[in-house]
């Protein structure tokens, strides 16, 4: 079955309508495919728009507006159990669609054949001037490094000539909004975990680990980084010429798993791992 | 500077966790200054052939035609440089040997492939593509998508119909709108872009930015620009430990030096004397 819309009037069910058109209309006219016979409803109110399994509705400039789970709103794409308010009536979108972004329904790439074309062009056009301005100035190395050293997350430091490690810098603001995607839902987040700065101008500094991925060190220095994991967190060298330690252990330059309380040394920097 | 001295070049193919074959395939051609990724589909082993036809045709072709010719040539008809010309003749040429081999042998039928191509010279990439294999520029701290998907999704953000944010969660991602060896005629879609000294380039399939957030994909590629066949295998990891439900591939390229077209007679000499 395909998806549906269930018209209702203060919790009365009215009508039931498949979606078995690329594009339907809801209005008080006759010729709409939704017709809804209220003064309070334009004559052509709004459209929905199917595209294999995605519903776009359309507020088609009505007099009234509408809303969508009580918030008014021109265009939206529909998601299963939708509710579309125009006046007082409901229209519950249901589909049973739902689960598709499960594993199993990752389909495998296909080709949508000749439609696409006019559009396709369309967008390469739209695309043009972006490229043109693809010559601009890059940050110099130098300038690199500064900012490398102001991402650095060790909070608010008395000017001190920089030490080889201040520059732990972390990247990835967006690993919550991943984490929220249902492609990335599969894998259980890891532990909380922290670093904490135990010798060097930074002792007693504490570091969240809260991003996939966290650099240790300095760019053409020695540089290692933490990685986060389904099942933990590893450190694996990156650069320079020598390898950090975790307990002493000079690492290989295979990834290491973390366990609490290690004891990492990098550049001559002691810094504690533990789990929170 | 030889095209092949200035830059840094790692590719990684992996099948992932679900799928049995790997139907991507990658190939560098370090002396020309040419990397091409496919990621291929159709029944059986058919997306296999698909993306190694492509990936072979548009690899070998345009390597043995550089060891004669110079990419910045100017074509006398078309006035472009011979690197995009080259691009788009043998994208064409591998289109008609897919196409070919589809219509002639039934366990082939309907066969097809993504490509994501790059000619590096004179400072210069030559980027061709079609479908919705990609590549990336990481310059500074930003990554740019440098290619823009052939795909149902990208028309449907690009015609206001669909936002990005919403797009996630689109169930359409899998479908392009364009590929190699479905018809009997393809337009690649070819762009010439500056190269800059620390450039990265990421080509890949989207086992990887399916899988990937962009934002994972920067940090890894920043942080991990030292070293590259470790960043190559960080992101195949990431995209395993998030699922890895296609096949992943990358290939990754630094840009060491620059290397420019030798100009004006005394440069030309200097490289004449060098040979």
């Amino acid at each position: 079955m395909a998806a549906k819309l269930i018209l209702s009037m203060d919790g009365v069910v009215i009508n039931e309508y498949p979606i078995n058109k690329e594009r339907m209309t809801i209005g008080r006219k006759s010729h709409n495919d939704i017709v809804i016979d209220n003064l309070a409803v334009s004559g052509v109110h709004a459209a929905i728009v199917t595209i294999l399994n995605d519903s776009f509705l359309e507020d088609l400039d009505s007099t009234n507006g509408l809303e969508v789970n009580g918030v008014v709103l021109k265009k939206h794409v529909m998601q299963p159990n939708d509710v579309i308010g125009i006046g007082k009536y409901h229209l519950k979108y249901i589909t049973d669609q739902a689960s598709q972004t499960d594993p199993a329904d990752f389909e495998k790439t296909m080709v949508l054949r000749t439609p696409g074309k006019p559009a396709a062009t369309a967008a390469e056009k739209h695309a043009e001037p972006d490229r043109a301005m693809n010559t601009q100035v890059g940050t110099s190395k130098a300038a690199d490094d500064e900012m490398i050293e102001k991402t650095g997350r060790f909070g608010a430091l008395p000017a001190v000539e920089t030490p080889p490690v201040e520059s732990a810098q972390t990247a990835a603001p967006a690993t919550s909004a991943a984490a929220a995607t249902p492609a990335q839902t599969t894998a259980p987040a890891p532990q909380a975990a922290a670093i904490q700065i135990l010798t060097g101008p930074n002792a007693g500094k504490e570091l969240d680990l809260v991003k996939n991925l966290t650099t240790l060190g300095k760019p053409g220095v020695q540089v290692a980084v933490l990685t986060r994991r389904p099942h933990g967190f590893f450190i694996t060298h990156v650069e320079g010429e020598n390898f950090p330690s975790v307990n002493g252990q000079i690492l290989s330059d295979k990834p290491h798993q973390m366990n609490d309380h290690d004891v990492i040394e990098l550049a001559g920097i002691k810094m504690e791992f533990y789990f929170k | 500077m030889k095209i092949e001295d200035a830059l840094e070049i790692v590719s990684q193919t992996n099948p992932g966790m679900v799928r049995a074959h790997n139907e991507d395939s990658v190939a560098c051609e370090a002396a020309c200054g040419l990397v091409v990724l496919a990621d291929g589909m159709g029944g059986y082993n058919a997306g296999e052939v698909a993306s190694g036809i492509a990936v072979s045709v548009t690899a070998m072709e345009i390597a043995h035609r550089l060891q004669t010719a110079d990419p910045i040539e100017r074509d006398e008809k078309t006035g472009e440089d011979l690197g995009v010309l080259l691009l788009r003749e043998n994208i064409q040429k591998a289109n008609a040997s897919i196409f070919q081999a589809s219509q002639s042998q039934p366990q082939y039928a309907g066969m097809g492939t993504t490509i994501v191509a790059g000619l590096f010279y004179d400072n210069r990439v030559a980027v061709g593509h079609v479908g919705d294999s990609r590549m990336y520029r990481l310059r500074g701290e930003t990554l740019e998508t440098i290619t823009r998907d052939h795909s149902l999704l990208q028309e449907q953000i690009d015609s206001g119909l669909i936002s990005i944010e919403d797009a996630r969660q689109s169930k359409n991602k899998n479908l392009v709108t364009r590929a190699v060896g479905i018809d009997a005629e393809i337009t690649a879609e070819i762009h010439v872009h500056d190269v800059q000294v620390g450039d990265i380039y990421l080509l890949c399939s989207d086992g990887l930015n399916d899988m990937v957030e962009d934002e994972d994909i920067r940090a890894t590629l920043y942080a991990m620009q030292g070293n590259l066949p470790l960043a190559a295998e960080q992101l195949i990891q990431m995209a395993n430990d998030n699922g890895g439900r296609d096949n992943v591939s990358v290939i990754l390229v630094k840009v060491k030096n620059g290397f420019a077209a030798p100009r004006g007679w005394f440069a030309k000499a200097v490289v004449w004397f060098n040979q």
